[in-house]
């Protein structure tokens, strides 16, 4: 726990908060990288979730690509990029890097919050003669919306704890005063900055779980909540069974 | 019922699984400690060979390695394990017995604030400043040490030939190196005191040389071993002041091995000259060959 | 490319490093998941705890942990055995999760049934609950291997040589096949152990894979049963 009380101590030094390289400026960094990254994702993923979810075609296509893009080392991979972009482009491969990490999970979100619908609802939307559209819009979406918030988080806690190896190519971030101290030795750095990336991760995670309860629609979330603590309610023929899907950490990788 | 048969396939799994754990243990054991070699006693001929995670002192290591097997030596290679810091205690611990390292730099390692600069001084101090386990064998010529170095036509554009020279510089520069460079002595801190240039810093790590040559950098941390110093017509400033110790390229090893390790290696360490060390670093970056080939090429013609 | 060829034997050796680092990992990790997930599963008080606790192991930087972690056990930070404990912590993350959500897919009405047998609840959970809860886990599995096998290039920075020693290295000398190389070899190896896992578990479960697709996809219509998520 020493070793917790120096992190500590090096992490409220107010040297640590001011300078060309304030903790706060690297926090700017950190999250300007995931916002930017996952942002990008999601314009590419959600739209094709979306078609995939609705047409119910492509998703053995969607699968194949999440799966390849998943087994592609983040680390490995930047480090690709910026010796094909060279130098003066690294903010490019890092962002590129990192949409690729987001892009399997918001797509699975955006698909499977789709196909988690019982198909009588849309079928019934259809009876009463809504188009395509409309049942994509009024009626697909918002159900499936909790599902894609949940994709959304875990590519979030994905790319924030990654972003950590941009500091290895020089972009900064909470990652550089961990790779400065592991050169050095200096344990407190490490673990100082390791405890503000945790910290990050977490309260973006908060967040997201908040986003998620509230991303549910109002109809059905009296259910949701009576449902959520007995294990195997969820069986055959039980109308509305979006909780069996939520919060799944399924979906995550990392580097 | 599918049950039973779900059984029977489980069961072969499992002794399948216990087969290959066994079998894993049985040729390298990740729990393991140490490897018994740096532990044993002086009688068996077995030595385990380290280096840096830096491909040209890997070249060394495997110059090292291979000219022990030749001598007879059963060698187990431990290479590219990171920086000094990450690498030292395993040093004094006995798990690595010999490595190639860099005079200055091992010296400003264990006595930070040493005045020696020049080769012959470095190299004296740091045989005084090793812990008791430790030993260093004779040093070579070849030295591969920190500098601080400019693109041409900066040096031209500003007039600029030494560090001291920086200072009439009126733009603004950036240093760049690795990120470790921030907190050592020769680093931004170092700068300013001995030659009261003040710099900006960037943590351009391993693409340290190209950020000079795309300007995102104006200084660079390059050490002077390296080809494109040459192939890039990179300007090294000269160091009146001292504030980089002199490096060259040196065994350390286990103080109770030191001896017949010497045997082998400082034959080796003759006749390493700087010429030769930045020869090696262009077949491997410029040649793309491996260490091992590069290494044997290299005895072959001075073993 | 011809990088590649001529160095077929290094590709070679660091990929059996790395597969070896990264199996123990994953074992290690599922096997320690069961007792875990099971634990949190059944005992109401522990579920929130452990559920929570380990997931949040998941937002500790890689580096960081690496380089922690020997201070807390006394490992060595450049063993292997260092690499592994941080990769398992990982796999831990992702797993625990997926047992408890994989035990809760049973349905209790089976579950009674095997009670009623005269099952006692040593014989139901090896018998009923963990096949059962198969299709969860093993997806779990899947996800937490590829992200084992990808996580683990991160042990050259601290010394551990695996194929990340490709990316340092290939970044060093300005090789870019070699870092290619190491992209490929890396994203092939764990496509093979998803590959061998799926068969696995169709071998192992064989009846999740006698339903042909489209009545598989008709059900989960239906019942969304969770092995519908998280699968590819």
């Amino acid at each position: 726990m020493n070793l917790l009380r120096e992190a500590f101590t090096w992490l409220t030094d107010p040297a640590q908060w001011g300078g060309p390289n304030s903790l706060l400026l690297l926090l700017g960094q950190h999250l300007m990288y995931t916002a930017l990254a996952v942002a990008i994702a999601a314009v590419i993923a959600i739209p094709a979730g979306w078609a995939i979810g609705h047409t119910g075609r492509g998703r053995e296509i969607a699968v194949a690509v999440s799966g390849l893009a998943r087994a592609v080392p983040s680390f490995g991979l930047l480090i690709l990029l910026v010796l094909l972009a060279g130098v003066l482009h690294k903010p490019e491969a890092a962002v590129i890097t990192f949409v690729l990490l987001a892009i399997p999970s918001i797509l699975a979100g955006a698909y499977t919050g789709l196909e988690s619908i019982d198909r009588k609802t849309i079928d019934a939307a259809r009876a009463m003669g809504m188009t395509e559209r409309e049942i994509l819009a009024k009626v697909e979406i918002p159900l499936g919306l909790p599902l894609l918030v949940g994709g959304l988080r875990s590519a979030i806690l994905q790319v924030a704890a990654t972003v950590t190896i941009a500091a290895y190519v020089n972009l900064g971030g909470l990652g550089l005063p961990i790779i400065t101290g592991l050169n050095l030795r200096r344990y407190d750095m490490v673990l100082g900055g390791a405890l503000l990336v945790a910290a990050l991760a977490l309260i973006l995670e908060l967040l997201m779980a908040l986003a998620q309860k509230m991303s549910v629609p109002r109809g059905l979330r009296s259910t949701r909540a009576g449902d959520r603590d007995a294990p195997g309610g969820h069986g055959a023929g039980n109308g509305n069974t979006l909780e069996l899907q939520i919060d799944r950490p399924v979906e995550r990788t990392r580097t | 019922m599918k049950f039973p048969m779900h059984k029977a396939r489980a069961a072969s799994v499992l002794a399948l699984a216990g087969m290959l754990a066994l079998a894993g243990c049985g040729s390298s054991d990740p729990l393991a400690n140490e490897p018994s070699a740096g532990a044993s006693g002086e009688s068996d001929k077995s030595v385990v060979v380290g280096s840096q995670a830096y491909y040209s002192n890997e070249i060394i290591a495997e110059i090292y390695a291979q000219a022990l097997e030749k001598a007879g030596f059963t060698v187990e290679r431990k290479f590219n394990i990171g920086q000094r810091d990450a690498y030292m205690p395993q040093l004094e611990n006995g798990s690595i017995d010999i490595m190639p390292e860099y005079t200055g730099n091992l010296l400003q390692y264990f006595e930070p604030k040493t005045s020696a600069r020049a080769s012959e001084d470095v190299y004296d101090e740091l045989g005084k400043a090793l812990p008791d386990s430790l030993a260093v064998l004779d040093q070579a010529q070849a030295s591969d040490q920190d500098s601080y170095t400019v693109t041409e036509k900066f040096a031209k554009d500003n007039s600029v030939s030494s560090i001291e020279d920086l200072a009439k510089v009126s733009q603004k520069l950036t240093l760049g190196g690795p990120p470790e460079l921030a907190e050592r002595p020769y680093g931004p801190k170092g700068l300013s005191k001995t030659y009261g240039v003040d710099v900006a810093f960037s943590a351009t790590g391993d693409t340290t040389v190209e950020d000079l040559n795309a300007g995102t950098v104006n200084v660079a941390n390059v050490f002077t071993a390296d080809p494109r110093i040459k192939t890039d017509k990179l300007v090294v400033l000269d160091d009146p002041k001292a504030l980089f110790l002199a490096s060259n390229v040196v065994p350390v090893v286990e103080a109770d091995k030191s001896e017949e390790l010497a045997a082998v290696i400082n034959p080796i360490s003759a006749k390493l000259s700087a010429e030769e060390l930045v020869n090696l670093n262009v077949q491997s970056t410029v040649d793309q060959k491996s260490a091992q080939d590069i290494a044997s090429a290299w005895l072959g013609s001075n073993g | 490319m011809n990088w590649i060829l001529e160095n077929l034997d290094l590709i070679g050796t660091l990929a059996l490093e790395h597969l070896r680092q990264s199996l123990w990992a994953i074992a290690a990790g599922f096997l320690v998941s069961l007792p875990l997930g099971w634990a949190a599963w059944r005992y109401k008080a522990l579920r929130g705890l452990v559920v929570t606790g380990t997931g949040l192991l998941y937002t500790i930087p890689s580096l960081a942990l690496l380089m922690i972690l020997p201070v807390v056990t006394g490992m060595s930070a450049i063993s292997e055995a260092n690499l592994i404990v941080a990769l398992t912590i990982y796999a831990l993350a992702i797993m625990v999760r997926c047992v408890v959500d994989g035990l809760d897919s049973v349905d209790p009405q089976t579950r009674s049934a095997a009670t009623a047998m005269g099952y006692g609840p040593g014989r139901r959970f090896a018998a009923v609950e963990l096949p059962l809860a198969g299709p969860v886990i093993l997806a779990g599995l899947r996800v937490t291997s590829v992200s084992t096998i990808s996580l683990a290039t991160v042990g050259i920075l601290v010394g551990v040589t695996n194929l990340g020693y490709l990316f340092t290295n290939g970044l060093q000398r300005r090789i870019i096949p070699e870092v290619l190389a190491g992209v490929l070899a890396v994203a092939l190896i764990a496509l093979i152990i998803d590959l061998l896992l799926v068969l696995a578990g169709r071998w192992l479960m064989p009846w999740t894979a006698a339903q042909p697709r489209r009545a598989r996809r008709a059900r989960r219509a239906r019942n969304r049963a969770p092995q519908a998520v998280g699968t590819r």
